[in-house]
């Protein structure tokens, strides 16, 4: 862990009605560092994100927590003061790059947006930033690009475009939700690659959010793993991938395929399904599928170390017993 | 040259299965703003001279030096001249009357649309309160109260019609503003207004451009329908409606001063309509 944090949240939970879909969230991410927030869909990870941007919205709502930014409180209700830090400090992307661009307008006008919107430039030097962007960001003839109309531009390519929109305004914090679940898998490389070289170069913290362990291995420096709205295991990302210690995150991994196991095996998947909204389990809320639970599990673990490494958060009871899961 | 003559001929000339050429009236269309603009070089006599010695002339005759191509009304006026004139009242009380009602009604739809909640509901009920009055009904209701004149009618016209796009301007916002894009401008820090003119107004201008077509010539036939009634604009301005309620009697001995106006209309209207539901067919995906 970087000692300066960036992003601190303590506790933060959101709500839709009567049911906690993020429940009791803490996330720090320190500056420069890539963290990857990992769960399947209804996990609640991409409510984190929305409510750390402060776009909640409809039936779904902040119930508690508070953030701070680089020291500074968020009030995360606060359309107004979020709006003054969207585009400025925060920046977020998001999966289906070609509908995240409005098709009626050039790109190049895209990524100046954020500069226009907050009055940081004129539009003439907002333009040029913006076509500075596109070539930082890997578009060739950006002069040319910047002109075009989202539909006249790849998918990859408007990943890109996007990427450099949330970029421009040289955030602290960006949020990448699924930034390449909707690319092929070449692109995919390429924008993981450039993601990391930008982090490299402006120092910006990452916060990405996927649910691709292949994706999580080759970006990330930190990875939290989600269950049920709950934070369930918190690693640096080699830790996590050599000695998971949370039976989810263990049985996760062992889904990935192999190319070892012969073209007979079959896949490996977790047994069960997620509940829903209504039906999770008080205590832990992985007990009604892992193999390990018992009485104990009823109780609602905390998240803590299970070993030596402070780093490394697990919150089960039996987390010494994982390494015997296969 | 050949890809002109192209677009040409499909436009003017009928093809099976293609409908009715458009550009036929289209060209029926821009003539008729043509000659409402330069009307006063158009007509051959002042539309308000009166001729008594001319009265009831039949087209093509002669009284007093003037020439009645297509005959005089009862006050012995060109009839000529007064349709050239009338064009002018009958197309810009429509055009400003679709102006009017089309930006309060997409105005207020977008609003609704965007914050839902109880501005939506209210003005959503509004809307459905009005389209349930007949819209001629309420238009000669608030005439008589207001009382007739140019100005009037104008404004009678918008506040009938503004619910028509206000629904489709409701509509489309809710799909739109669910739309990736507006969620990544909101992301970016851009605020309700900007994210309703910048990214959803232009997304949604499509729709609502066909409804203002076929609200056009409606609003051509309700001016009309309000000066034959004598609530419309008053004399001696007269609109092709005006003219048709005083041709009407005396359709008997002189059927012209009736029928040239009613000609009129009846290409405006139709040419109108025709084209916005070529535009319609044109902007919607599924029947290109």
């Amino acid at each position: 862990m970087t000692d300066a944090q960036t992003l601190e949240i303590r506790d933060l939970s959101v709500g839709i009605g009567p049911h906690d879909v993020v429940d009791g969230v803490d996330l720090s991410i320190g500056r420069g560092e890539i963290v990857a927030l990992v769960g399947e869909s209804g996990s609640g990870k991409s409510l984190t994100a929305l409510a750390l941007m402060g776009l909640l919205g409809g039936a779904v709502r902040q119930t508690g927590g508070r953030a701070t930014l680089d020291g500074t409180a968020l009030d995360l209700g606060d359309d107004a003061a979020m709006r003054r830090l969207r585009g400025t400090a925060l920046a977020m992307i998001f999966q289906e790059p070609v509908a995240s661009l409005n098709p009626l307008l050039s790109v190049g006008a895209q990524v100046a947006e954020s500069l226009v919107v907050h009055g940081r430039a004129t539009r003439r030097e907002a333009w040029d930033r913006a076509v500075e962007m596109l070539r930082e960001v890997g578009i060739p003839a950006p002069e040319r690009r910047a002109r075009q109309l989202p539909s006249e531009l790849s998918g990859g390519m408007c990943q890109r475009v996007m990427i450099a929109s949330a970029l421009i305004s040289e955030p602290r914090l960006l949020i990448a939700d699924e930034p390449t679940t909707a690319l092929d898998v070449t692109i995919q490389a390429q924008i993981l690659h450039l993601m990391r070289r930008l982090r490299d170069e402006t120092g910006t913290s990452v916060l990405i959010i996927t649910h691709d362990m292949g994706v999580v291995a080759s970006v990330a420096d930190r990875v939290c793993v989600m269950y049920g709205g709950r934070i369930v295991e918190q690693a640096e990302v080699h830790r996590l991938f050599a000695d998971p210690r949370h039976p989810y995150t263990k049985l996760l991994l062992a889904t990935i395929p192999r190319m070892t196991g012969g073209h007979k095996s079959e896949l490996f998947s977790i047994e069960g399904r997620v509940p829903d909204l209504a039906d999770w389990p008080e205590g832990c809320r992985f007990r009604t599928r892992c193999p390990l639970a018992d009485g104990k599990c009823a109780e609602r673990p905390p998240l803590a170390p299970p070993g030596s490494d402070p780093g490394h958060l697990a919150a089960c009871w039996h987390s010494d017993r994982v390494e015997d899961l296969t | 040259m050949s890809a002109v003559g192209n677009v040409m001929r499909r436009s003017f000339v009928p093809r099976r299965g293609g409908g009715v050429p458009v550009g036929l009236f289209v060209a029926i269309f821009a003539a008729m703003i043509l000659i409402a603009i330069f009307a006063p070089l158009i007509a051959p006599y002042d539309p308000d001279r009166q001729n008594l010695l001319g009265r009831l002339k039949a087209p093509g005759t002669e009284a007093r030096d003037v020439f009645y191509l297509l005959g005089s009304d009862e006050l012995g006026r060109d009839l000529l001249s007064r349709v050239i004139y009338g064009a002018r009242i009958s197309l810009s009380v429509a055009i400003l009357s679709v102006l009017l009602s089309g930006c309060v009604g997409t105005a207020l739809g977008m609003l609704a649309g965007y914050l839902r909640g109880w501005v939506g509901i209210v003005v959503m009920r509004l809307v459905d309160i009005f389209l349930s009055i007949p819209a001629i009904l309420l238009a000669i209701i608030m005439v008589a109260v207001l009382g007739p004149g140019f100005v009037n009618v104008v404004f009678v016209l918008a506040l009938t019609r503004w619910p028509r796009y206000a629904r489709v301007a409701y509509g489309q916002t809710l799909s739109v503003a669910e739309q990736p894009y507006v969620r990544l401008a909101r992301a970016m820090g851009a605020g309700p207004g900007r994210v309703l003119f910048r990214h959803i107004l232009p997304n949604i201008i499509a729709p609502l451009s066909v409804v203002a077509t076929l609200e056009f010539g409606l609003m051509v036939l309700f001016e009309a329908g309000l000066s034959f009634l004598g609530l419309g604009v008053q004399p001696p301005m007269a609109s092709w409606g005006a003219m048709l309620s005083v041709g009407r009697n005396y359709v008997s001995n002189a059927w012209w001063i009736a029928t040239f106006p009613g000609i009129c209309l009846f290409l405006l209207v139709l040419s109108v309509n025709l084209i916005g539901d070529r535009l319609s067919d044109y902007l919607n995906p599924k029947s290109r």
